[in-house]
């Protein structure tokens, strides 16, 4: 039996009065990486933003339904999105350094949560550029710019940008999908290194990633759940008709 | 008539209208340096004034512009700067508030620069500076009479939209995935703006500072009854004294000056001075503004 770290219960989002989500029921499970699946447009997306509320940012969204991460419903009234975003980070489909040096980049988070002292701030920044598995090829360079760095390594920056704020969960929204093969071969070991210590929710449109990735999958199609497994069933024994359309290439 | 005669004349109208641009820059700046070039020296920028203005330099002219617009900058730009966050950052695009503010900054554009002046007059000077003195000062007249603080926030009401404009349009340029960047990683809004908005936008506030005091520094009318002086035999000491600026030394010269053909030379110069610092300045604000477009595509 798997331990739950977040589950979505009799969620469904709404664009205005356009449904986007459809009554979502999803666990989460705990140290293990679950993949996304699912057309263009299925809600893959949508629903890993509702999980740190970053949707929270679009004006005219309407939720409804819960989000338990670790028990507590993240759209409850009095949830601090602001501590909520350092227990979930989030990888988003276009690096995004901030235009700082690589080391002002991972220092960032630290930074804004009050630590000040250098010699605490260099750990935390070779501590993460390590377990991002950057850190040989940066550590010559950390007060260069972080626009300096190629897509990859940028990719892998932004991971290590998330893991010096220490979160438990990492959402990942298509990390991989702008580079090229040999840069996210290393994105993907590094999720299968990082899955050892935290929760790992990743979207992807590319099915071999996610058979290779993940524990997980659930395939999303207009805006429901269409099924959800160890990922091992889902690719070999689907048990909806949509999914084995849609992993065998039928359409999507 | 056929379409390729029409086509001729129409390509030369607009090539007579640039032509005619063209020239009405040249000949300014071709009268300007000919009559100024000549007569502007080292000395002539550091030294007063002498003889009814028709000899020596515009030293305390330069020194009152610089300091004027020192001042409205600091009074300006901070103040422009908050304006622009909030428009560009926490108001809803289509509220009542948001577009009065915007309809507000658009008219305080095109006011005429010499209804700031009066307004100078009749609010900081009359209303502001006069109770101050009731209240602070027993009456004793110091701060309800032209001053160059009055003058300076003046013209920092005039170069506010300047100053709005150019910021928002650089906050506007910092891409969403910046901003999402900061947020994911669990910084608040207000962290967001000021560890990657506003840095992020150090470009724009430049600009729009720069412009700000290239305008600033030529205007005449907002200082003409707010703090300007004819002539003044010292430096201004303190805000609530009174100042000389080029813009205006122009214009006394040129007008109330009790021979004024013998202060031609020194008007050239002075026009000169005038310019070259505006100029100088649009040019810096020219190039920093096509890097930040240029970075925004």
């Amino acid at each position: 039996m798997e331990n739950l770290k977040v589950r979505a219960k009799n969620l469904s989002l709404f664009y205005g009065d356009n449904p986007a989500l459809k009554n979502i029921s999803l666990d989460i499970p705990e140290k293990r990486v679950s993949a996304l699946i699912g057309p263009s447009g299925c809600g893959k997306s949508t629903f890993l933003r509702t999980l740190n509320r970053m949707n929270d940012l679009i004006d005219n969204v309407r939720i409804e339904g819960e989000v338990l991460v670790d028990g507590i419903n993240i759209y409850d009234r009095n949830i601090d999105v602001v501590n909520l975003r350092k227990k979930i980070g989030m990888i988003f489909q276009k690096s995004n350094p901030f235009a700082k040096s690589v080391y002002d980049n991972i220092a960032f988070g630290p930074r804004i949560n009050g630590i000040t002292k250098k010699s605490q701030l260099d750990e935390i920044v070779e501590y993460s550029l390590r377990q991002a598995a950057i850190w040989d090829e940066v550590k010559g360079r950390l007060h260069n710019s972080a626009l300096s760095l190629s897509g990859g390594q940028q990719q892998r920056l932004c991971i290590a940008r998330t893991l010096a704020v220490n979160p438990e969960i990492i959402l990942m929204d298509e990390p991989a999908s702008a580079l090229d093969p040999i840069s996210t071969s290393k994105i993907e070991e590094l999720i299968h290194e990082l899955k050892q210590k935290y929760t790992i929710v990743i979207v992807t449109h590319n099915m071999q990633q996610a058979a290779r990735t993940s524990d997980y999958t659930a395939f999303f199609y207009i805006g429901e759940l269409v099924e959800v497994n160890r990922t091992e069933i889902i690719f070999s024994n689907p048990s909806k008709k949509q999914t084995e359309d849609y992993i065998s290439g039928r359409f999507g | 008539m056929n379409r390729n005669r029409k086509d001729i004349i129409i390509e030369s109208l607009t090539g007579i209208s640039v032509l005619l641009i063209i020239f009405i820059i040249i000949s300014i700046l071709a009268i300007t340096i000919k009559g100024g070039w000549p007569n502007l020296s080292w000395k002539f920028l550091i030294e007063f004034p002498k003889d009814g203005m028709t000899k020596g330099g515009i030293f305390p002219a330069i020194v009152g512009t610089a300091l004027m617009t020192l001042i409205m900058t600091i009074a300006a730009v901070p103040f422009g700067v908050i304006t622009a966050v909030y428009l560009a950052e926490y108001a809803k695009e289509n509220s009542v508030f948001a577009k009065t503010i915007r309809f507000a900054v658009k008219t305080l554009a095109v006011v005429p620069s010499i209804i700031f002046g009066l307004f100078g007059l009749g609010f900081f000077i009359g209303f502001i500076g006069q109770n101050m003195d009731k209240i602070f000062n027993g009456g004793v007249l110091k701060w309800g009479q032209p001053s160059i603080l009055w003058a300076s926030l003046t013209m920092a009401l005039l170069t506010l939209p300047v100053v709005i404009v150019s910021v928002e349009e650089a906050i506007r340029t910092i891409p969403v995935e910046m901003r999402e960047a900061s947020l994911a990683l669990g910084a608040t809004k207000w962290q967001t703006i000021r560890r990657v908005v506003l840095p992020g936008s150090l470009t724009g506030i430049l600009t729009g500072t720069i412009l700000a005091i290239s305008r600033g520094a030529g205007e005449v009318a907002p200082i003409l009854f707010t703090g300007a002086a004819y002539y003044l035999s010292d430096l201004p000491h303190s805000l609530s004294d009174q100042f000389m600026s080029l813009g205006y030394h122009i214009y006394i010269m040129s007008t109330q000056s009790s021979n004024v053909d013998a202060t031609l030379p020194i008007q050239f110069a002075t026009t000169l001075v005038l310019l070259l610092l505006t100029f100088s300045l649009n040019a810096i604000a020219v190039i920093l503004r096509y890097r930040i477009r240029k970075k925004a595509k």
